[in-house]
């Protein structure tokens, strides 16, 4: 069997948190160079403060000052630091007890080499330059005996903003694939269910109502009706076709599920459940394996397709 | 089965955005109004039920872990429920069987959503590889089907529009909802931009923060009590060939499932109000129709006749709905908990006068999740 088409799929989103009184106090202190902690019903300071009480449940309001520096509690090194980590050289995550806390904090420590780390080191926050009002105002963590920078003033954090980007390999399935490979060469290929008889475009691998594997190719014509549809009027981030534009079900000719295509070529408000249409397919040079080969559907000319002939498709 | 009840509801002040507190704080508002609704304290909650939209709405994988603390489950079981839009309603249904079982006596049940971390029309249209890129979230995912139950029912236009002002009129007698427009009308909401034609801006739910909770106790505490008499769940598919997706499968299964459970032979003479979910105007009839409330293209002509308001034969959404708040995860719940709310008779200015059975409805996904419960004040 061929290897399966595949394409990246880069999804990422710039997240926002409002921060709340707790967190907000700790990220503040921060961009002051400060370290501040919250103490528990059972008397024990957490470092990060948290919001509530891990015996009690209740929320926790007394701020503890703790100091930035503190003992290396346990750590792993890291030999080849992956994006998005603190350094860009390799380093320690460390759990470090900062004096003062009775909990550990998961930080990086720049040791240069793992020769020197050692559960029981001394560390001493590192402070980055530039602090918004984030963890990584502490840029890392130094081995040291000595205090750390002076508290300096800076103005209050409530949000933070959290960029989360993913990268994905994106494979077609084996169902797919051969679909996939006759859009490229201008083809529409469907499969047939053996058990209930339903053409499905795009195949499946599986027919969803009876379980069992969908084998029987079959080539469909590029005309089809339209069953229903909506006309996309308002922007959104990450919108791929500018608005308006038709978004309409296209029921291909033989097919017996409709799926999602662009409309044009036609005034939205002229747009009718039952409209018979065709596919304007982009210039040959132009295919890949993908539904957007199909450019648009426009309409055919063709008289209205009697309700019946897809109400049931609806 | 033994019987359970909801003895506690709260939830927050809902907004496009709450940035006065983190996701756990959200938690607390409603988890507290609950709690102190109920006039229990943390030892008498045996396990808790969170549920959620999916992670890409806040970027925050499994928020049940972090949250462990603020959501007083240290040292409890700790459940998360997955069902896209309907997953409030299916919290409720998972902490509802929870007690029924006899597992545990009491289970307090959570909901959030914090849409303005995010961007759900976002979340819900990031363009696969291979395919066409027309999504345009919920609303282009809903606004055909829409189109099609208009057709199919020969509803005439201004019933989307009489289901919008209502809900959002009814939105302003609740202090919690996110969106109040006492002097809404008609003709304002056709004025109103088309978005999604035929989804009119003012015909969609609004993107709001906000947090449920509810506790469910297999008895009575101090105040009153909101019997569950029947809960169901439903789910299908996506998509497959056939697919009914103005009036699906699932959801009709479900509604009999919950009516024969209840012991309910004539939904609409016998439930005094019903909480369903409408997060797009046209939703209330065709849900209408899908729970059994009406025959099959009749559903609209309950809305146009009025029956559906605040003292009609069936008040839909006395709460002002999802259309006044919608913090995605925990919109089923609030319909759960305003069900509970109008049996315990404690729904304030937009309570219905003397309701003893009541509808909770969700769903979710693309329509293939439902989930439902019906509340009474009798204990069955």
């Amino acid at each position: 069997m061929t290897k399966p088409l595949s394409a990246p799929l880069d999804v990422g989103f710039d997240y926002t948190r409002s921060l709340g009184p707790t967190l907000g106090r700790f990220l503040t202190d921060l961009r002051r160079r400060k370290v501040t902690g919250i103490r528990g019903s059972d008397g024990r300071v957490h470092v990060p403060p948290l919001e509530y009480d891990p015996v009690t449940a209740e929320r926790l309001t007394e701020f503890v000052d703790v100091a930035s520096t503190g003992v290396v509690r346990g750590w792993s090194w890291i030999p080849e630091p992956l994006e998005g980590q603190p350094l860009d050289r390799p380093f320690a995550w460390a759990l470090i007890q900062l004096d003062g806390a009775d909990t550990s904090l998961l930080h990086a420590v720049d040791a240069g080499s793992p020769d020197r780390m050692s559960t029981g080191a001394r560390v001493r926050v590192r402070w980055r330059a530039d602090r918004v009002g984030a963890i990584t105002d502490i840029e890392c963590f130094e081995l040291s005996d000595e205090p750390a920078d002076e508290p300096v003033p800076a103005d209050e954090v409530t949000m933070v903003t959290t960029p989360v980007h993913l990268h994905y390999t994106h494979s077609a399935s084996p169902t797919e694939d051969p679909f996939l490979r006759g859009l490229m060469e201008g083809r529409l290929i469907a499969q047939r269910c053996p058990a209930c008889s339903k053409v499905y475009f795009p195949p499946r691998p599986a027919c969803p109502t009876d379980g069992v594997p969908t084998t029987e190719q079959i080539e469909l014509s590029d005309r089809g009706t339209v069953t229903t549809f909506c006309v996309v009027n308002v922007p959104f981030l990450g919108q791929r076709i500018p608005p308006p534009y038709v978004s309409a079900y296209v029921l291909l000719d033989g097919a017996d599920i409709p799926f999602l295509h662009l409309l044009l070529g036609v005034a939205p408000e002229d747009v009718r459940m039952g409209m018979r249409v065709e596919a304007v397919w982009k210039p040959r040079e132009e295919w890949g394996p993908t539904m957007q080969n199909i450019d648009h559907f426009r309409p055919s000319g063709e008289p209205d397709a009697p309700f019946d002939s897809y109400s049931q498709h609806l | 089965m033994r019987p359970a009840a909801v003895v506690g509801t709260g939830q927050t002040h809902h907004a496009a955005k709450r940035l006065d507190v983190s996701m756990a704080g959200l938690c607390r508002e409603a988890i507290d109004r609950a709690m102190a609704d109920a006039g229990v304290d943390w030892p008498d909650i045996d396990a808790v039920v969170l549920g959620k939209a999916p992670d890409q709405f806040e970027g925050v994988m499994m928020p049940e872990l972090f949250l462990a603390d603020a959501l007083g489950a240290v040292g409890k079981p700790l459940l998360r429920v997955h069902t896209a839009g309907s997953v409030g309603g299916s919290t409720g249904n998972v902490a509802a069987s929870l007690v029924q079982s006899g597992v545990h006596n009491r289970v307090l049940a959570v909901a959030f959503e914090k849409q303005s971390e995010s961007n759900a029309m976002w979340a819900l249209s990031v363009p696969t590889p291979f395919t066409m890129p027309v999504h345009a979230g919920a609303g282009g995912y809903f606004a055909p089907h829409v189109r099609a139950y208009i057709r199919r029912a020969g509803a005439p236009e201004h019933v989307g529009t009489m289901v919008a002002a209502k809900d959002r009129r009814n939105g302003a007698l609740n202090p919690y909802a996110h969106l109040k427009q006492p002097d809404i009308t008609v003709e304002s909401v056709r004025a109103s931009t088309m978005l999604w034609d035929p989804i009119r801006y003012d015909e969609t739910c609004p993107s709001s923060d906000g947090a449920c909770a509810v506790v469910i106790s297999a008895e009575p505490t101090s105040g009153p009590a909101a019997w569950i008499r029947a809960t169901a769940l439903r789910t299908e598919p996506t998509t497959f060939a056939g697919r009914d997706q103005v009036n699906p499968q699932a959801g009709r299964d479900a509604a009999r499932a919950l009516w024969k459970q209840a012991g309910i032979t004539d939904p609409l003479s016998e439930v005094d109000a019903a909480e369903i979910y409408v997060p797009f105007s046209w939703f209330e009839p065709m849900w209408l129709e899908n729970l059994g409330f009406t025959d099959v293209g009749q559903g609209w002509k309950l809305t146009e006749a009025g029956e559906t308001e605040i003292g009609g034969r069936l008040p839909v959404n006395p709460s002002g709905g999802v259309l006044s708040s919608n913090p995605i995860g925990a919109s089923g719940l609030l319909r759960f908990a305003e069900a509970a709310m109008q049996v315990m008779g404690t729904a304030g200015d937009h309570q219905v006068d003397g309701a003893r059975v009541a509808l909770g409805h969700a769903y979710g996904g693309g329509s293939q999740f439902f989930a439902m419960w019906v509340v009474g004040s009798e204990k069955p």
